[in-house]
């Protein structure tokens, strides 16, 4: 936000945080009732976890993912958030995604020499 | 706060253009420390996949002592607080301001139904011999499951697990308290008038730290509990 600002002038800057925007009511009604059934999905998931077996974890975190997304979006007003902001929010869970993924790189190429790494 | 003039019910700082680029400062703020927020506790997160991967058993035979409908309950707790830590911004911004008083009052309680459920969940573990790394006492857990007729330990490093357990579900439990004290702080300014609909960047900055409480909770509650 470095270049001059003239009050509420939105025509030239999409990225303008919307600040005043208020949420209606009934959309966080909406979102937490999401959120819910959301949560009562993952426990139903996680019931006949036996029969989705390894893909159990990634539907859990699937469903998490969803609801993770609602709550920034929404609860967080991420959604009408200037975009430098969502950028800094978003490059929290891109490096944490490069710490995850280079440390399970590390992980799984090591050889096991007579039971331990 | 001497060097800040009141604009349209907004106190704004000298150093900043107006109230439009306070509150964005504030908010980039906010942002900021939230990425470090998710990349500490991704760091646990992180830790706990690496190990997971080198021990399952021990993971699979240490998640058998978490309860997953306290779990539910507290996601379903904290899900809800979220929702009213929102509404109690929304009703500030339509200048509702006694609803807004009384949505912080009910987050501030789900936060604590919440640290309650915790306090059960811990104190039935220490009373069964299970505390973090070393202090795991191997010998009462064994007692305790012979008692209940169950099979001892198999696992040679159950403390580590249990490492994992406390120390993440116990510094999400640090940040609950601490929102709770943040949102009293804000209740009490809110009753005091110091919010209005032009002016409540403290609120806000506060409910997206506990959104964040909640987001963390969101991927702990599957991961301990479920996925084990």
């Amino acid at each position: 936000m470095g270049h001059s600002h003239h009050g509420h002038d939105h025509s030239h800057k999409v990225s303008a945080p919307d600040e005043h925007h208020i949420t209606p009511l009934s959309v966080y009604l909406k979102v937490a009732g999401a959120l819910f059934a959301l949560t009562f999905l993952t426990v139903g998931a996680h019931a006949i976890h036996e029969i989705l077996g390894p893909a159990a974890s990634l539907v859990a975190f699937a469903i998490a993912g969803v609801k993770a997304f609602l709550v920034m979006a929404y609860f967080m007003h991420l959604k009408y958030e200037s975009i430098e902001n969502r950028v800094i929010f978003g490059l929290g869970f891109v490096f944490l995604l490069v710490l995850f993924g280079i440390s399970i790189t590390d992980i799984l190429s090591r050889h096991f020499i007579a039971g331990v790494l | 706060m001497s060097t800040s003039k009141m604009i349209n019910g907004v106190p704004v700082q000298e150093h900043f253009r107006d109230a439009h680029h306070q509150f964005d400062t504030a908010k980039m703020g906010i942002w900021l420390f939230m990425v470090t927020e998710i990349l500490m506790f991704g760091g646990l997160f992180v830790g706990y996949a690496i190990f997971h991967l080198l021990y399952p058993e021990m993971f699979a035979e240490g998640a058998h002592f978490l309860d997953w409908k306290m779990g539910f309950i507290n996601t379903l707790v904290l899900i809800f607080s979220s929702l009213t830590m929102a509404l109690g911004i929304h009703f500030i911004q339509v200048n509702q301001i006694k609803k807004s008083v009384w949505c912080l009052a009910i987050t501030i309680v789900c936060g604590a139904i919440f640290m309650v459920i915790k306090y059960f969940e811990y104190t039935h573990k220490f009373h069964m011999g299970i505390f973090p790394g070393n202090l795991l006492d191997l010998a009462k857990l064994n007692e305790h499951l012979a008692h209940e007729g169950l099979p001892a330990i198999k696992s040679t490093n159950l403390g580590m697990y249990f490492g994992f357990y406390f120390c993440m579900s116990g510094l999400h439990g640090i940040h609950v308290l601490v929102g709770m004290g943040l949102i009293t702080w804000c209740l009490i300014r809110t009753v005091r008038g110091d919010f209005n609909p032009n002016y409540y960047t403290g609120i806000e900055g506060v409910g997206i730290f506990w959104h964040i409480v909640d987001l963390v909770w969101i991927f702990l509650f599957p991961l301990l509990y479920l996925v084990g």
